[in-house]
């Protein structure tokens, strides 16, 4: 991007936050590894940002997003009103990187050493924008998998000790084994939403929901 | 933990059970030290008293500047889920974010503790030597 072009993104940036309501909330998106949490983005950015581009690479293998991506200023219009909200890809949560995992999606062990460095950092900056960073939370988790796991539970216990908003997606609904209520049972606090983002399904709900507890 | 040595010739795992007395003053960077050092030594570390939320934020953290491949694979960790509907859950968040929330909680090696089942009421794991 020109200097010049930037410096006049910068002041009309500062220019529309002047008279904006207010500034808009940034949503981060969390979940274990593999709950879909960039497809999530990613169909969040296609749907609402005028280019559409992809926050990040979306894959089967665990720890594809090693760093927390923003996507600024995402317009969600939702019964004639506007929701503004930055989007926080992070990095899936978890308390163990084993490098040998990955040597099973064919991978060399010097890619899969640097893939768990990498994920381990990302893992460690994502607490730190829980901790500090975020006014929200978009808890993302497979629907397909079992949500009773120590990293599920002790993420809500710190988001709930936050007091960020929380909205918990159950998402690969499209699955075969894909059970939204064993989701609503284990965290009957809050509200569950079930969806497919690789799919598109249920997005209207998805939408109504982000608007109503992030507006 | 640091004072008490297994002998060098058993094969067995050592278990720390660290009363909530003991962990009461301590930072929490000190709680997490001693967690991380218990863990690494690989033994299992059980916590009468459970972390606060920002103190399992911060393991989580710390583990992870931690990890090292073919040296330290990470941590699993055990304690019930807490209700959220159950009093103390609720008297927690009126007393404020840093409430000890009384749960007992298992720590150990990623690479020896395979959970087996866990729910509300009931974790089940297998601890196996190194």
């Amino acid at each position: 991007m020109g200097l010049l072009t930037g410096l006049r993104d910068s002041i009309s940036r500062a220019a529309s936050s002047l008279f904006s309501e207010q500034d808009p909330k940034r949503i981060g998106i969390y979940g274990p590894p593999n709950a879909g949490k960039t497809t999530l983005a990613n169909r969040i950015a296609r749907d609402w940002t005028e280019h559409g581009d992809a926050v990040g690479p979306e894959s089967h293998i665990p720890h594809e997003t090693r760093r927390a991506r923003r996507k600024e200023n995402v317009e969600i219009e939702r019964n004639g009103k506007s929701v503004s909200i930055d989007i926080v890809d992070t990095p899936g949560v978890t308390t163990k990187v084993d490098y040998t995992e990955f040597l099973d999606h064919d991978m060399e062990k010097e890619d899969a050493v640097r893939r768990s460095r990498e994920a381990t950092e990302g893992v460690a900056e994502a607490m730190h924008w829980l901790r500090e960073d975020v006014d929200g939370v978009i808890y993302v988790l497979d629907s397909a998998e079992d949500p009773f796991t120590q990293v599920n539970t002790m993420l809500i216990g710190i988001i709930e000790s936050q007091d960020l908003p929380v909205l918990i997606f159950a998402n690969k609904i499209d699955l075969e084994d894909s059970s939204v209520q064993r989701i609503r049972n284990a965290f009957p606090q809050h509200e569950t939403v079930p969806l497919s983002a690789l799919e598109g399904d249920n997005m209207d709900e998805v939408y109504d929901k982000i608007a109503e507890y992030f507006g | 933990m640091a004072e008490v040595k297994a002998p060098d010739d058993t094969d067995g795992v050592q278990i720390d059970m660290i009363s909530g007395q003991r962990m009461k003053g301590l930072t929490s960077m000190e709680k997490i030290r001693i967690i991380l050092d218990g863990v690494r030594e690989g033994n299992i570390v059980i916590l009468e008293e459970g972390l606060t939320p920002d103190e399992e934020s911060r393991l989580i953290e710390v583990t992870m500047t931690e990890i090292s491949p073919d040296e330290f694979n990470g941590i699993e960790i055990e304690s019930y889920p807490q209700s959220g509907d159950d009093e103390g859950s609720f008297l927690g968040r009126l007393m404020g974010r840093d409430s000890t929330p009384n749960k007992l909680t298992v720590i150990g090696p990623a690479d020896q503790i395979e959970t087996l089942h866990k729910d509300e009421t009931l974790i089940s794991a297998l601890v196996s030597r190194n």
